[in-house]
C-alpha cells in the first residue's frame, strides 16, 4: 500500500476522501446528536480517532465482530441514533451481509454504511481483502441506496445527505487520493449522474476513482476528433436511469468503467437498462475475476482500469 | 383487549398477577392453534414453549402503549427466534396492538402476517427476524442506545435453545458483557430441541448458565411456564451487568400430543387435533 496515488493524476494534486468524510462527521457529530459511529477495532484505519476522542460515548467499537456490528447498528437506529458503520469495506458488505439484508435493508432502518478502503485499495493483501462484490452484494438488496463518490466535495456532500435520508445506505469511502472532480458549486443531488462533459459520439459512465481517468479519456478521443460525453455515476443504486437512457439515445455507443467486479456493478445496471429500453452497443469495464496481489495503481493498470484502457473501449465502439 | 395490559402501579400480589397471566395464556394458546390452523403452516411446538415469557413481558412486565407503538420511551421486545411468529402476533393482537381479526391472514397471500414477524407492515414488531443468531446483536445496539440516550427503557430479546448454536449471538454475549448493559435481558426458551432433534444430541449447550456468566452476565434459572417466577426474575433487583434467563420449558407446552415430541417442531395439526388441542387447553 505504499501507492496510493492514481497513476493518472500524477501532477495533478490529489485528495484524501477518508479526510473529508471523517471532517464532516465530526461537523455533522456537533450539530446532530443522533450521529454516532459504529466500528469494529478499526477507530485508526477509519480515521476516527478525532471523533472518538471529541465523541468518546457515541463511538462505539465492537471489536473484531461484524455480524455483531452491524446487529448493533440496527438496534441504534431503533433506539432513534443514526450510525455510520466504518469498516473495511470487504468484511463489512461480505461478512455481515446476512446482517445487512435482514437487520438493515428489510427492517428499513436508518444506517449508513460506509465500506472504507473500497476496490483494490488493500491491492498487497490480495483478493480476500479486495472489496470489488460490494456494488453487486448491495445492489441485489432493494432497499439500500448505493453511493460512490468520486473526490472529497462528493464524499462530503454524500455524507450529509446520508446523515438525514431516513433509509438504509450504502457508501464507499475511498483511500485512493483522487483529483476534485466536481465543481465547488454544484448541487449535491442523489440518483442523479453529473455530466461533467457533453459530447455526441460516445458516452463515458464512470464512478468513484475512475471518473478522473474519464475525464482524461475523453481529452485523448478529443484530440482523435471523437466527442465523448462523460458522466460521474456517484449513485450505483437506485440509477439514472433518464441519464443512462439519454446516452443510449444521443451517442452511439456507452463504456462503463468501475473499480468493482463486472458481474453485478455499474455496469450491468446500465447494460440492464439498455437492453430492457434502448439496446447499444457497449464496453463494460471492470475487475473480470480475483484479482493478483499488488499495489492498488498496479491493479487498475493491470486491467485496463484507467484513460487508457476507456480511450480504447471507446474507440472500438466507434469503429 | 388492551384493558388486558397491567396497569402501572398495579399492586396485585404476585400470585395474583400470576393467575391474571395464566388466563391470557390460555386464550393466547387457543389463539395460536386456530391462527396456524387455517394456512396449515407454522411452529407450534416453539409458539407453546415460548407462550407463558411473551405473555409475562407483554401482559405485565414491559412499558408499553399500543396506540403509539413507536413511543420513543417504550422497552423494546425482539422476537430472536421470529418462526414462533404465530405466538408474537396473537399476543400482540391480544394487547391490541392490532386487530385481532388480521391473525386469520396469517400467512395468506399478500398478508401482512408473512411467517416471521415483519417490522415493516405490522405495530408492535421492532426488528424482521427469522435467519438465526440476528436478534441478540439489534438488542444490544438498542440497550446502548437507551444508554447514550439517557433514557431508561429496557430491552428484552427470546432467544430460542438451538438458536445459540449461531456464533453471532456469542459475539453479542461477550459485547453486552463488556458494556455492562444492565438495561438488556436475554431469556432463552430452553425446551431443549431443536428442527431435527435435541439439543445436546446435536451441538450440545450445557453448561448454559456457566457458559453466560463466563460472558459477564447475570443468570437466573426459572421454570419457563410458571408465572409467578418469571416474574420474579424479570424483576429482581438490578445490578451492574447484562440479565441472562434460562428459562427451562417444554416444547408444545400445554397439548399432550404435542409436548417435548421433536416432530412438532413445524407440524401443524389435523381437524381432529385442532378440537382435541384447543379442549386440552380449555380445560387447563
Amino acid at each position: 500500500m505504499n501507492d496510493m496515488s492514481a497513476p493518472v493524476t500524477s501532477g495533478i494534486e490529489t485528495f484524501d476522501c477518508r479526510v473529508a468524510f471523517a471532517e464532516t462527521l465530526a461537523e455533522l457529530a456537533r450539530v446532530d446528536p443522533r450521529i454516532v459511529v459504529v466500528c469494529n477495532d478499526s477507530v485508526g484505519s477509519s480515521n476516527m480517532n478525532a471523533f472518538q476522542k471529541e465523541f468518546p460515548e457515541r463511538l462505539i467499537n465492537v471489536g473484531i465482530a461484524e455480524q455483531n456490528m452491524v446487529g448493533v447498528s440496527a438496534g441504534l437506529a431503533n433506539g432513534g441514533f443514526v450510525p455510520f458503520v466504518c469498516c473495511a469495506g470487504p468484511f463489512l458488505t461480505g461478512r455481515a451481509l446476512e446482517q445487512i439484508k435482514a437487520d438493515i435493508a428489510y427492517n428499513h432502518y436508518h444506517v449508513v454504511l460506509c465500506g472504507q478502503s473500497p476496490g483494490m485499495s488493500y491491492g498487497e493483501l490480495g483478493p480476500t481483502h479486495h472489496s470489488i462484490e460490494d456494488f453487486a452484494w448491495m445492489r441485489a438488496l432493494t432497499d439500500i441506496t448505493i453511493l460512490n463518490p468520486a473526490d472529497p466535495k462528493q464524499t462530503r456532500d454524500a455524507a450529509r445527505w446520508a446523515a438525514q435520508a431516513n433509509r438504509p445506505i450504502y457508501m464507499r469511502v475511498g483511500r485512493f487520493k483522487v483529483p476534485a472532480v466536481t465543481p465547488e458549486d454544484t448541487v449535491f443531488e442523489p440518483g442523479r449522474a453529473l455530466t461533467l462533459r457533453e459530447g455526441n459520439d460516445v458516452t463515458v459512465i464512470a464512478t468513484g476513482v475512475l471518473v478522473s481517468c474519464a475525464l482524461e479519456a475523453a481529452d485523448i478521443l478529443a484530440s482523435r476528433g471523437i466527442s465523448a460525453r462523460v458522466l460521474n455515476m456517484m449513485t450505483i443504486a437506485p440509477l439514472d436511469e433518464a441519464a443512462v437512457l439519454a446516452a443510449a439515445r444521443e451517442t452511439r455507443g456507452i463504456v462503463t468503467a468501475e473499480e468493482a467486479i463486472i458481474t453485478g456493478g455499474l455496469g450491468s445496471a446500465v447494460a440492464e437498462t439498455v437492453v430492457r429500453h434502448h439496446p447499444v452497443r457497449m464496453r463494460i469495464l471492470g475487475v473480470p475475476h480475483f484479482a493478483p496481489t499488488g499495489s492498488a495503481s498496479f491493479l487498475l493498470d493491470h486491467f485496463g482500469l484507467n484513460a487508457d484502457g476507456i480511450v480504447t473501449a471507446a474507440t472500438e465502439l466507434m469503429a | 383487549m388492551s384493558t388486558a395490559l397491567a396497569q402501572p402501579g398495579d399492586t396485585s400480589s404476585l400470585e395474583a398477577r400470576a393467575a391474571r397471566l395464566k388466563e391470557i395464556a390460555a386464550d393466547i394458546r387457543v389463539s395460536i392453534v386456530n391462527t396456524i390452523a387455517g394456512p396449515r403452516m407454522g411452529h407450534i411446538g416453539g409458539d407453546f414453549s415460548v407462550t407463558d415469557i411473551l405473555v409475562t413481558l407483554f401482559f405485565d412486565i414491559m412499558r408499553t402503549r399500543p396506540a403509539d407503538p413507536e413511543w420513543a420511551e417504550r422497552d423494546r421486545f425482539i422476537l430472536s427466534k421470529g418462526h414462533c411468529s404465530a405466538a408474537l402476533y396473537s399476543v400482540l393482537a391480544t394487547a391490541g396492538y392490532f386487530s385481532p381479526d388480521l391473525l386469520s391472514t396469517f400467512m395468506a397471500p399478500l398478508s401482512v402476517l408473512n411467517g416471521h414477524p415483519n417490522r415493516r407492515k405490522v405495530k408492535g414488531v421492532e426488528a424482521n427476524t427469522g435467519p438465526l443468531g440476528h436478534g441478540l446483536p439489534i438488542g444490544v445496539g438498542a440497550a446502548i442506545a437507551a444508554t447514550i440516550s439517557k433514557s431508561d427503557y429496557r430491552t428484552f430479546v427470546v432467544l430460542g435453545d438451538g438458536e445459540l448454536q449461531e456464533g453471532s449471538n456469542w459475539e453479542a454475549a461477550m459485547f453486552a458483557g463488556h458494556r455492562k448493559l444492565s438495561n438488556l435481558t436475554a431469556i432463552v426458551d430452553r425446551n431443549r430441541l431443536q428442527q431435527g432433534a435435541r439439543t445436546e444430541d446435536t451441538n450440545s449447550l450445557e453448561p448454559l448458565g456457566d457458559k453466560w456468566r463466563a460472558f459477564g452476565w447475570e443468570v437466573h434459572e426459572v421454570d419457563g411456564h410458571d408465572h409467578a417466577a418469571l416474574l420474579a426474575a424479570f424483576e429482581a433487583p438490578r445490578i451492574d451487568k447484562p440479565r441472562f434467563l434460562i428459562a427451562n420449558t417444554r416444547k408444545g407446552k400445554g397439548v399432550s400430543f404435542i409436548e417435548d415430541r421433536v416432530e412438532w417442531h413445524h407440524k401443524v395439526p389435523s381437524p381432529e387435533q385442532v378440537l382435541q388441542a384447543i379442549e386440552e387447553l380449555r380445560a387447563q
